[in-house]
């Protein structure tokens, strides 16, 4: 099993969220985070006070996958989230040892 | 006296003196009570819940939105704290000091003691307007006053803010309420006042309320010093969303402030309701030109800013100018306050959090001198006698000078007193915590 974490711009949640979907992946975590890339940030002003906002807000997904299909986890991830542009995001995938499902006490695969 | 009611909105905002068109009338008038009218009456009353607006909740929001989360309710509860204990230090001895009699001499800078407590005031006292022989009951005059006094001090949390002791606002207001409040409220707007003498021209509080709160605050800056971060983290507003409601409240609140210094219900109102539109209209969008030209972007902060200017500015102007001058003055304070707040306190350094000293201070400077020249009859201002331009800018120089240096003074020493007694800043760790958990144990939001 794997967990793919990827950070993807706000706005193409939910096109994700579909192509995960209809690869038959039923769970998804989301998390409002912070951070900076080769994406510069902007610069915000306040009544003369410039202050540079170098950390843009991003979405983290996190999906626990069965290993065959990370492949295709992050093509559709990769498909669905791109605009071409800087700030598109990264995906990274790190192994996962155990899974269970807190209501049946179901593991690994058949928990995900 | 039947026909006084058809005579008055014909004299309008000119009645000062029922002599210059008939002198046996004046006479007549000045040897009978004077009468009091529903009509100013009901004017009064609703000018103070105005004025009241503008301060809990108006100002309270302008400020809140403009600090860091974490400080959103000390804002709020200071200026709240502040409404309250000087509405009680007015009854206590606040309006006596400032609108009775002192005596021989001392009596050109602070009131007595006759009317502590509101000794002596009933249903039936009045209060004289601007026009001889009308009056409003006395207790409709009190509480427009008192609202005066009130938002003064709250406007200098302003400055100080996300660091100051909640104690240190609270003896500090009390202290600077009573020495340096009340003694320049005297001095400009009683009859037997130093300033009123010399016939400096202050409709609703230029010099009284702005600079004298714009300075105070300036000072608060400079001796309690800079937050921790300034200039270097990000200390940006929380919300400008609820300064934009503030502002418009104080927008809205400020037409009580203005048009309720007429005292009265005539033309004189209108023209300084409709000043009251006018100059802060022009104000914000001088701010935003200015800002659009030299930052690339107009924003929103920007216009709400430069319209508060401009009401600041067009304060003691209000029921004096004519509607072009008050479009003048309102264009020249949003112009000039924009400098004040984004280059000349970058250059000197100074942490005044909220540009209590920039808008206020700036614009109630520009309003006190600007308003020497935009009542001139010459220019469609309403000054009246002789008018001289030259005579009265002077006249309303020396009026900006002699605030600025008593309550410049009467602040340090006011500063150091309550810094000696309850000290003036919270801890670093506290300051860092955020003084709504450091000083009130709660927080703003809770998600």
């Amino acid at each position: 099993m794997k967990i793919v974490m990827a950070v993807i711009k706000p706005f193409k949640l939910e096109e994700v969220r579909d192509a995960l979907t209809a690869l038959g992946v039923h769970g998804l975590t989301v998390t409002e985070v912070k951070g900076y890339g080769r994406q510069k940030g902007h610069t915000e002003i306040y009544r003369g006070a410039e202050y540079a906002v170098s950390f843009l807000p991003k979405l983290k997904i996190e999906v626990a996958v069965a290993s065959e299909l990370v492949n295709q986890v992050i093509d559709a991830i990769t498909a669905a989230a791109r605009t071409g542009q800087i700030g598109d995001g990264k995906i990274f995938v790190t192994s996962l040892e155990k899974a269970v499902r807190i209501r049946t006490g179901e593991t690994d695969v058949d928990a995900l | 006296m039947k026909f006084r009611p058809l005579l008055l909105p014909a004299l309008g905002a000119l009645g000062l003196s029922l002599a210059l068109f008939d002198p046996a009338l004046a006479q007549d008038a000045a040897a009978a009570a004077p009468t009091v009218n529903k009509g100013d009456t009901s004017w009064m009353l609703v000018s103070t819940i105005l004025v009241i607006l503008m301060t809990i909740p108006g100002l309270a929001l302008f400020y809140g939105g403009l600090v860091r989360t974490k400080n959103m309710l000390s804002v709020l509860m200071q200026v709240f704290a502040v409404f309250s204990l000087v509405s009680i230090l007015w009854a206590f001895y606040g309006y006596s000091l400032a609108f009775t009699s002192g005596g021989e001499g001392i009596g050109a800078f602070i009131g007595g003691f006759s009317k502590a407590f509101l000794a002596g005031v009933t249903t039936d006292s009045t209060a004289d307007t601007f026009t001889k022989g009308v009056a409003i009951p006395e207790f409709t005059f009190i509480a427009f006053q008192l609202t005066f006094a009130c938002i003064t001090p709250a406007l200098i949390v302003g400055a100080f803010a996300e660091r100051i002791k909640f104690s240190a606002v609270m003896l500090f207001t009390g202290l600077w309420l009573t020495f340096v409040y009340l003694p320049i409220a005297h001095m400009v707007w009683f009859s037997e006042g130093y300033l009123f003498s010399l016939g400096a021209l202050d409709f609703a509080g230029g010099t009284v309320v702005h600079i004298n709160s714009g300075v105070a605050g300036l000072i608060g800056a400079l001796l309690i010093g800079k937050r921790i971060g300034y200039g270097r983290d990000l200390l940006a507003p929380h919300s400008l969303t609820l300064t934009f409601v503030g502002a418009c409240l104080l927008w809205v609140g400020w037409f009580g402030f203005n048009a309720g210094s007429n005292l009265e219900a005539t033309g004189g109102a209108a023209l300084a309701l409709i000043n009251t539109i006018l100059a802060p209209a022009a104000a914000g969008l001088a701010w935003m030109t200015v800002e659009a030209m030299s930052k690339g972007k107009a924003s929103l902060l920007g216009i709400a800013s430069g319209a508060v200017a401009g009401l600041v500015a067009i304060t003691p102007a209000a029921g004096l100018s004519g509607p072009m001058g008050s479009i003048v003055l309102g264009l020249v304070a949003g112009a000039v306050c924009y400098f004040a707040v984004t280059g000349v306190k970058n250059a000197l350094g100074y942490d005044d959090a909220l540009d209590v000293f920039g808008i206020h201070g700036v614009g109630g400077i520009i309003g006190a001198i600007g308003t020497g020249i935009v009542a001139a009859p010459s220019l469609g201002g309403y000054g009246v006698g002789e008018y001289s331009i030259g005579g009265q800018v002077w006249t309303q120089f020396i009026a900006v000078i002699i605030t600025l240096v008593w309550t410049g003074i009467g602040s340090v020493v006011l500063y150091k007193i309550t810094d000696l007694i309850v000290g003036l800043r919270v801890t670093q760790d506290q300051e860092r915590e955020g003084l709504d958990l450091a000083d009130h144990g709660e927080r703003a939001y809770n998600y």
